[in-house]
């Protein structure tokens, strides 16, 4: 009886997945959103085949060259490669959105169980932590943490999850909250479930959705994220390439250069832009009221 | 629920965030790597200066001493000394704060005045091509990166247009007037995110009143539209919208880290950066707890608003 029960939650999951995705794959925004952000994803793993140039050689005959047929996008202060650069300063972004979030995500998820299902004290202790946590605003936990940690993409990564971990914490304690009064919850008890395959059977299952939409709304909060830390210098550290520390670099040469500042902005602001579309599309697709 | 009763239960919640927010900000210190006296000393490797650091910051005693020792000089408004300026840091961060704040308070007027009447035309032309494009404003400004977004206005209205300045601050009793062009750029670029917040917002809850009986009555008694939109739509439709304009406030007194580098305004959010590279972590950890204690007062004023808007509430 215990395994039937069981079994019918992944089937409405999957049920719930496949509608989720068909009303997604109507949506063109949606649709144009999943290529850019494949294209990204694509472009930061296949960096060493795709970048034409190494891109922390410099060139010091090609300083600062406008975009041309040898150099699409121009080249930087030292004469290095810009489109070789942005090329595998996705992989710094790619890394900086994803790791964060598996922070939070790993941190979040236990600590959400525990907080909603067990209540009472523990309840009460996390939830006061998380909301004390939640008061600092975001990029400024992040510039703290990564101050004190000192300055590498790492710390910044590590900064950006803890700096994200809040908000998943609180979304997650309230999704076990709702789903634990569900009746399928009443129906798992009755028959026996213990509370630690109920809590990872039945209630973790449903608590991803919206964990998912918040994980593609934080990837791009956290792309922006390490690119601040880097364009201040606490994230990505030179000559690695990042698009924020090209942001910084670009910042001294603006006349002269304006290739320099213009082509880092607009890789964050369309893969930010994709990533948020696909958010809310998510959102949309997995929310029963916009079906 | 009386008003007071109600403030004095929020600020009762309000003790423990913020004891945990000084928990927190105390722990930053421990994440030094090594020893705390000698990072906090920089270059500074003579053994005497280190003892004196060590004495000093007391991180020869016990941990929860030195955390009692630092909130009771925080509560006594003594946030301690600014290694590098040798100046209390209260004192620094009561010079800088204004100057956020003129910051943020533009920003907020530049945000209201584009995203309230862009949310309102999008619901009220819901699915036309008005709308789409009302929306497509509203998602730039949620994800274009604000510092790019200021070098992007630089070299266009300072270095090819050369109409405004570059960077610099000129404080309003100096000179009104260059005070505002100075201030223009970084608020119209704080100001674009928040009308990008402000008219999602605006949009949705129009959209939930349009479609409510009270409207549909109103209309149906032959009322203008401009006048169902704008008196009986609008008036229920903004009360979300005032409470996250006192948490937006908030979020832009400390959002604008770098929008204040890069335009070189000496606000709170440069004084912390300014803190981070010259290691003055009491500065650090100082712009941390006030930020994180104005934020929760803002909000704090948020809920207190909705409560005061919101009839239904005060029961």
């Amino acid at each position: 009886m215990s395994a039937s029960a069981s079994l019918a939650i992944p089937a409405v999951v999957d049920r719930r997945r496949y509608r989720a995705m068909k009303w997604l794959a109507r949506r063109p925004a949606a649709i144009i959103a999943s290529l850019v952000v494949a294209l990204f994803v694509a472009g930061a793993l296949g960096a060493p085949w795709l970048a034409p140039f190494n891109p922390n050689a410099p060139h010091f005959d090609a300083i600062r060259r406008p975009p041309s047929d040898v150099y699409w996008l121009g080249t930087d202060e030292v004469g290095r490669d810009v489109l070789s650069r942005l090329i595998w300063g996705a992989r710094a972004s790619l890394l900086a959105g994803v790791i964060p979030v598996t922070i939070a995500l790993t941190l979040s998820i236990p600590l959400g169980l525990l907080s909603g299902y067990a209540g009472g004290w523990v309840d009460g202790v996390i939830m006061r932590v998380n909301d004390a946590m939640l008061a600092i605003p975001f990029l400024i936990v992040a510039i703290a943490l990564a101050a004190f940690l000192g300055p590498s993409l790492t710390n910044a990564m590590i900064a950006i999850g803890i700096a994200a971990l809040p908000i998943f914490l609180r979304l997650s304690r309230g999704t076990v909250l709702v789903i634990k009064t569900e009746d399928f919850i009443e129906a798992a008890r009755a028959l026996g479930c213990s509370r630690r395959r109920i809590a990872v059977c039945h209630i973790l299952p449903n608590m991803l959705p919206p964990l998912l939409v918040q994980s593609s709304i934080t990837v791009a909060a956290a792309i922006i994220a390490e690119a601040s830390l880097s364009f201040l210098g606490l994230g990505q550290q030179p000559p690695a390439p990042s698009w924020g520390s090209m942001l910084n670099a670009a910042q001294r040469y603006l006349s002269q250069a304006p290739w320099m500042a213009l082509y880092p902005g607009l890789m964050i602001f369309f893969v930010v832009m994709a990533l948020n579309v696909l958010g809310d599309g998510l959102r949309d697709a997995l929310d029963p009221k916009h079906q | 629920m009386r008003l007071w009763l109600y403030i004095v239960r929020r600020l009762v919640v309000l003790v423990p965030t913020l004891l945990c927010v000084s928990l927190f900000t105390f722990g930053l210190q421990q994440l030094l790597p090594g020893d705390a006296a000698l990072a906090l000393a920089g270059e500074e490797h003579d053994p005497a200066v280190v003892a004196a650091i060590r004495a000093r910051y007391h991180l020869d005693r016990p941990m929860p001493v030195q955390y009692g020792i630092w909130i009771g000089n925080i509560l006594r408004g003594d946030f301690g000394e600014s290694l590098r300026n040798r100046i209390p840091v209260a004192e620094l961060i009561a010079s800088k704060l204004p100057v956020t704040i003129e910051l943020a308070l533009c920003s907020m007027l530049i945000g209201l005045l584009i995203g309230i009447p862009a949310g309102i035309v999008s619901a009220a032309r819901r699915g036309t091509p008005l709308d789409v494009g009302a929306n497509f404003l509203a998602l730039s400004g949620l994800s274009v990166p604000h510092f790019w977004l200021g070098i992007m206005l630089i070299l266009l209205f300072a270095v090819r247009l050369g109409w405004l300045p570059a960077s610099g601050y000129v404080p309003p009793w100096e000179s009104l007037g260059r005070n505002l062009t100075t201030i223009a750029l970084p608020s119209f670029v704080l100001g674009t995110g928040v009308a990008g917040v402000l008219m999602r917002h605006t949009r949705s809850a129009m959209l939930q009143t349009l479609d409510a009986d009270y409207v549909r009555t109103a209309r149906a008694k032959g009322v203008l539209e401009r006048v169902v939109v704008l008196k009986h739509a609008l008036r229920n439709a903004l009360i979300p919208v005032i409470t996250l304009g006192a948490i937006e406030f908030g979020r832009l007194l400390s959002g604008a880290v770098l929008t204040e580098q890069i335009f070189a305004i000496p606000g709170f959010g440069k004084l912390l950066v300014d803190g981070v590279f010259n290691r003055d972590y009491a500065v650090v950890q100082a712009v941390v707890l006030v930020s994180a204690s104005l934020f929760v007062l803002l909000n704090l004023l948020a809920d207190v608003l909705y409560f005061l808007v919101n009839p239904r509430l005060r029961g």
